[in-house]
């Protein structure tokens, strides 16, 4: 298992290589001259000589982009410019913002998705399976950002149950339970079409592995239904339940954008919008390349995960 | 095409879908006909006006005094423009880039496909927002991030297509007729993966009004004054709570155009999946449903297991199979009963009816009895039949990487069979499955019980299959064609050691086959299936030695050797009846050489002086 780990981590590095290429390369399409461009509004002088002489800009392409991809390594992702402080500073602090809503709402819609699968297909046709049915296709047909404000209008500022936004009260808050009164809407609000897509799934992935013979073998011996879901048919339908996670993984970390914006979350998509407004491209480049690089890991995780539910892969 | 339809119509959601999103395109069709008010002049003594409130403006003002209908229109008109448009930007250079790969394969193929891999370890908005960073905020270059992002989705669907097409023979046929490259892409490979670059673009121009919507949502969209719909509610956000309705009336009609998108997306896929109209996925329940139109009659018990007149059939939409038509079988304790018959005879259905293992849908019991030891298990509900699978009937089955679990351990496979049914711990369960690998003769039965059945020979997986039938002692084994997907020395093996435990245990065997060697190896009685029903039955030698019914005939006819492993009954000429439309009178006269008018004439009997007996009008023998 350790050497397929290890094997895995060695053939992200191409990929991870490959994510700075592209992004790279996108930043190289700025029209007009590298310095000024990426500096937007803050190009002065003093600004546009210190950057040349950082990234090189003024050397061939290739060239910057080693010099930059070297930068990174060593942890300088360049200075942002709006905020006058490190990129990286600023992404890690953001990120582990995004982290906690992102997490929530991953969990959250990997628990309530493939439990939701299961029950619909264990009643397929029955009340439960039309319900739940009914319920997914309004999950995943709802954009985030809106039932965020709709949910904000109805638990926020209706019931007043929760708080309308940001991630701890400005006064006396900071606690955990501080920070779960914050995070239940938003997380909610992000999770529901990743868990819409990951119910649907779950629950043909459950078809599928109930018409199976080994099924049929489970209950010839005897093993109590319940067994028989749960365990037989559910551990097999995970194995195709798992990759469409870590997909679904990237989404939740896509709408994130859009539920810290409309909850004034300060994670990193909120930050990211900011810097492409303020055009503080460093910074857009930094957290771009970072949080895909976390992607790409966590997706090596998943595939761990998957090599040791199912023994027939290959380690 | 119309078949196609009709499936798509016959889903009331996806007709719904259809119809609430062509209302909907008709609508913005139209709209620069309509008596609206200019949706980008502002009237701030008119801002917020709540839907209803004034003549001239039916939703409402937003903050700026604009009309909200004449707003929402417009800006789903621009929703629905940029989305469609970035579908068929992203389905123009994907597909070209997939067909490119597919097409010229090896380097090429590995060169692009490793470049569409890279994009695809995105999260799409990093990339959508990278490029708009890269170029600016603005709805043409939102349009291109996300038609972009979407690229790599078409690529490597169209390069899996492609890749198929590039190795069939007309392709190799027009490069022998000297086109270029150019002209076979264009004239051979494009006409056959427009429709799938159709579906594909269907299922995902709705995402790409959502991203665009988001996009301008955040701001990076569409600029002022010009609103979409994503751009409407972005700057409806700043009054959300004092005037929800400029949020709500974009929100939900981004929400329809999605939904009625999914729905007829979905209607879609299932018209296409040929699956759905079998009803093949629909799960079997626990137990095979019993509905028995009337009481059964009361029977004497002549064995351990009796059939009393046992019909299953298959419902599937409109048409019944009858599968079991009326059978009626016994096995005595210590006795091995052969099922013998082609593949569709009914004889596996018959098997799985015992227990209620028959898939159900679409299976269903009609009538008859399944007597355990003089009880009827089928009146019984699915509690007590989950206690006797196993604890008194247990079932070997045929494939046994089919039907062992893949992902279980063997051990845990045995002990769940004990566990199931006796309260015992897990190491008195391990002890017991270990003896039970001892019995069915593996050899290192401990370095196996770790084994998955993946890692084990087609011989080793049986016994293990056999161990686990025997894992609570059962008095009756039902064998469905275990032999059938092995090689010849181990299928003896594997019948001597079911015929050792049979004497050593005092099992009831019933022993499904289509060999013949097979049942005189191992059987005391045989009873020959045809068409659902039971067409002869005897003590084994006799049946051998004198077939009365001329199919038995014929098969006998069919082994040249007794025992000689597996063969086919392909040698009768003609096929079995479809049980959905059997002839009157004899199912087999069809391809019998002596059938007469008086065989189609109507019901044949079983007769015979017992323990023998025949449904044949001319047999071949008098029994
Ligand atoms: S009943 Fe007639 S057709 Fe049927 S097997 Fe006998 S002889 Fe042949």
């Amino acid at each position: 298992m350790g050497s397929y780990i290890l094997k895995r981590l060695v053939s992200a590095i191409p990929v991870l290589l490959g994510i700075t290429v592209i992004v790279f390369l996108i930043m190289a399409m700025i029209p007009g001259d590298p310095a000024t461009a990426i500096l937007g509004s803050y190009a002065t002088p003093e600004n546009v000589e210190k950057i040349n002489r950082d990234l090189g800009l003024d050397k061939p392409l290739v060239q910057r982009y080693f010099i930059w991809l070297g930068n990174m390594l060593t942890g300088d992702f360049g200075r942002s410019f709006s905020l006058n402080r490190p990129v990286l500073d600023e992404v890690l602090e953001r990120f582990n913002a995004t982290l906690i809503l992102a997490g929530t709402s991953f969990v959250l819609c990997a628990v309530l998705g493939v439990l939701a699968g299961v029950v619909s297909a264990a009643r397929q046709y029955g009340l439960a399976d039309k319900l739940i049915t009914f319920v997914v296709l309004i999950g995943i047909s709802v954009p985030a950002f809106f039932l965020g404000m709709m949910m904000i209008l109805l638990f926020a500022v209706n019931l007043r149950w929760l708080p309308v936004s940001g991630m701890y009260a400005i006064y006396g808050g900071g606690d955990l339970a501080d920070l779960l009164r914050h995070l239940v809407m938003p997380a909610l609000a992000l999770a529901a079409v990743a868990t819409g897509v990951v119910a649907r799934l779950s629950r043909s992935a459950m078809l599928e592995v109930l018409r199976q013979d080994y099924i049929r073998t489970a209950r010839a011996k005897g093993v109590p239904e319940r067994r028989v879901i749960m365990g037989h048919a559910l551990r097999v339908a995970m194995v195709s339940i798992i990759p469409v996670l870590g997909i679904q993984a990237g989404f939740v970390l896509s709408g994130a954008v859009y539920i810290e914006i409309v909850f004034q979350w300060p994670g990193v998509g909120r930050m990211l919008v900011d810097a492409i407004l303020t055009r503080d491209i460093l910074l857009v480049q930094g957290g771009v390349v970072f949080v895909a690089a976390c992607y790409v890991l966590f997706n090596i995780a998943v595939d761990v995960a998957q090599s040791l539910l199912d023994p027939r892969i290959k380690t | 095409m119309s078949a196609f339809l009709k499936l798509l119509f016959r889903n009331r959601l996806a007709a719904m879908g259809a119809v609430v999103l062509g209302a909907i395109l008709l609508l913005v069709l139209v709209t620069p006909l309509l008596p609206l008010p200019d949706p980008n002049v502002t009237d701030t003594s008119q801002r917020f006006l709540r839907p209803f409130e004034a003549a001239g403006h039916l939703l409402g003002t937003d903050h700026l005094g604009r009309d909200l209908l004449a707003r929402l229109l417009y800006g789903t008109r621009l929703s629905l423009a940029v989305g469609f448009a970035a579908a068929v930007i992203a389905a123009f250079f994907g597909s070209a880039i997939g067909i490119v790969a597919g097409y010229f394969g090896r380097r090429t193929d590995n060169i692009i496909m490793r470049g569409v891999d890279m994009l695809m370890a995105f999260p799409y908005i990093l990339l959508a927002l990278a490029i708009v960073a890269a170029l600016g905020p603005g709805l043409l270059n939102a349009l291109i991030a996300v038609a972009a992002v979407n690229i790599p989705f078409f690529a490597r669907n169209i390069r899996g297509i492609t890749v198929g097409l590039a190795a069939r023979e007309f392709v190799d046929a027009a490069k022998l007729s000297g086109k270029g490259h150019l002209r076979i892409i264009l004239t051979e490979v494009l006409p056959n993966v427009l429709p799938v670059i159709v579906i594909a673009m269907s299922t995902t121009v709705g995402w790409m009004i959502l991203e665009t919507a988001g996009l301008s949502f955040l701001g990076l969209g569409s600029q002022p004054p010009v609103a979409d719909l994503g751009s409407m509610l972005g700057e409806a956000r700043a009054a959300l709570i004092t005037a929800p309705h400029t949020s709500v009336v974009p929100g939900l009609m981004i929400f329809l155009i999605v939904m009625s998108i999914n729905l007829l997306g979905d209607g879609v896929r299932d018209a296409l999946d040929p699956r759905l109209k079998s009803g093949a996925l629909s799960r079997p329940r626990s137990m095979t449903r019993v509905d028995r139109k009337g009481p059964v009659r009361e029977a004497a018990q002549k064995g351990l297991l009796d059939l009393q007149a046992l019909e299953t059939q298959f419902h599937v939409g409109a048409r019944v199979y009858r599968a079991v038509g009326g059978v009626d079988l016994h096995v005595k304790k210590g006795e091995c009963l052969g099922i013998i018959g082609e593949s569709g005879s009914g004889k596996s259905v018959t098997a799985l009816s015992v227990m209620g293992l028959v898939a159900s849908p679409p299976g269903v019991i009609t009538a008859g009895a399944v007597r355990y030891d003089g009880h009827d298990l089928l009146s019984s509900g699915y509690r007590e039949m989950r206690q006797r699978r196993g604890e008194n009937v247990a079932y070997i089955f045929q494939d046994p990487l089919a039907t062992l679990h893949p992902l279980y351990k063997v051990e845990d496979q045995l002990a769940e069979a004990i566990q199931s049914h006796h309260r015992v711990s897990d190491g008195e369960a391990r002890e017991r499955s270990l003896e039970l690998l001892r019995a069915v003769r593996i050899p290192n039965p401990e370095s196996r019980l770790k084994n998955y059945p993946h890692e084990m020979s087609g011989g080793m997986r049986q016994r293990v299959g056999i161990a686990m039938a025997l894992a609570n002692d059962p008095d009756v084994i039902i064998a469905d064609e275990p032999t059938t997907a092995l090689d010849v020395t181990v299928q003896a093996q594997i019948l001597a050691l079911l015929d050792d435990l049979r004497r050593e245990r005092g099992l009831a065997i019933v022993f499904i086959t289509h060999d013949f060697g097979v049942v005189a190896q191992l059987c005391d009685r045989v009873a020959v299936m045809y068409a659902g029903r039971i067409v002869e039955e005897g003590p084994t030698k006799a049946v051998l030695d004198a077939p009365a019914h001329p199919y038995t005939k014929r098969l006998i006819a069919c082994v040249p050797e007794l025992g000689g492993g597996q063969r086919e009954l392909a040698a009768i000429p003609g096929l079995p009846p479809s049980v959905d439309d059997l002839p009157p009178g004899c199912a087999f006269a069809p391809r019998c050489h002596k059938a007469r008018d008086a065989c189609a004439q109507g019901e044949i009997p079983l007769d015979g002086t017992p323990p023998r007996a025949v449904r044949c009008l001319y047999p071949e023998e008098a029994v």
